[in-house]
């Protein structure tokens, strides 16, 4: 106390002291934690370790993740897989291009920024309202998450491919719970409920028609076009598994936090 | 192509998708319908895989643990449980019913 800091300390004092660095680190444990469970679930669905990695070093997106290992999991082909992840991985160049207009990266900081750009780290920035703390805030979260969810993915995968049969440990139930659990936050209101059945029911029909994974992709081109004629809130859908700010979206809404 | 070569395309178009929204300009994603295709896509893809996951076998409707798990997993989201103790309670719901007989 009394003590006026030393120079290299300011930094961090300040870091500590930013709300938004605060909501990005636990958002950061939080999401970073659950790689546990994809690494996991990603070796019993048939992928080696490197594969696993490689998915989380460089996709990067939680749920096109679990879309590409769900999918083969499921039997399905590589490129059914691939187009699963891919369709779900859309709408983070909608966050990408809200980031941009935010937080205005220029140079090499853009390219970093799009890898980082995923839901969480977007709803941390644009849950506030000062531009620093919105940097500072999607930085926090974004590179937080980065490095926990690579290595937890590496832990879940380490522990998982010495599991034996991943039915009897119930993995293929967990992998049904990691799915509701992506689905759950986005069901607010009416419109995503109707959507998500719709949805279900679109996939139910075509499963004996044609091959594995594809029924996933007939639900997609169902949801496209749903999306395309409807008058909904814009951003519906759009929303991170793991909620930033949950009290600003229960109680409070309309604060200024 | 083999499950890395599609891995690896995957992992290119998912940047592809990320970079997209800070190079092109605001109005190519900006407009409101382009949000609520992203939005209902990502609604229905998590769904669909939903259902897959907790019915499918290969091309037909299998009811087993894995149902179980479903309603474990939804009992824990509504009562506000982390994503990882809804993984968890997933698993030992498809664990014990398999344990207990059950296909």
């Amino acid at each position: 106390m009394g003590l006026e800091p030393a120079k290299e300390n300011r930094q961090t004092v300040r870091l500590r002291d930013s709300p938004a660095v605060r909501v990005g680190v636990s958002i950061s444990v939080a999401t970073g934690l659950y790689g546990i469970s994809f690494g996991a679930l990603s070796v019993t669905s048939g992928l080696d370790f490197w594969q696993t990695m490689a998915l989380s070093l460089l996709l990067f997106s939680g749920g096109s993740q679990f879309a590409f290992i769900g999918v083969v999991g499921g039997g399905g082909s590589g490129v059914a897989a691939m187009s699963a992840a891919t369709l779900l991985g859309m709408r983070n160049g909608i966050y990408g291009m809200q980031l941009n207009a935010l937080l205005r990266p220029r140079g090499w900081r853009r390219f970093a920024s799009a890898q980082v750009t995923i839901d969480e780290s977007a709803a941390t920035s644009t849950g506030q309202t000062d531009p620093d703390e919105q940097r500072r805030g999607f930085w926090a979260a974004g590179i937080g998450i980065y490095v926990l969810w690579n290595v937890f993915t590496a832990v879940g995968a380490l522990a998982g491919s010495g599991l034996g049969d991943p039915r009897q440990w119930g993995l293929d139930g967990a992998a049904v719970a990691a799915f509701l659990a992506l689905l759950w936050p986005r069901l607010k209101g009416r419109e995503p409920a109707a959507i998500a059945v719709v949805c279900a029911v679109a996939t139910v029909l075509a499963v004996p028609w044609v091959p594995p994974g594809v029924p996933i992709l007939v639900a997609a081109v169902v949801a496209a076009v749903i999306g395309a004629v409807s008058h909904g809130r814009s951003n519906e859908g759009l929303e991170p598994d793991v909620d930033p700010y949950p009290e600003s979206n229960e109680t409070f809404r309309g604060g200024t936090a | 192509m083999n499950l890395w070569g599609w891995i690896l395309v995957a992992c290119v178009l998912a940047y592809g998708w990320k970079l997209v929204g800070y190079l092109l300009p605001a109005a190519v994603l900006g407009n409101p319908r382009m949000s609520r295709i992203a939005g209902a896509m990502t609604i229905g893809l998590l769904a669909s895989l939903t259902v897959v996951n907790a019915t499918v076998t290969g091309q037909s409707i299998v009811l087993d643990a894995r149902l179980g798990a479903l309603v474990a997993a939804a009992v824990a989201l509504f009562l506000r449980a982390p994503f990882l103790v809804v993984v968890i309670a997933g698993a030992a719901a498809a664990a014990l019913l398999r344990l207990a007989g059950f296909p």
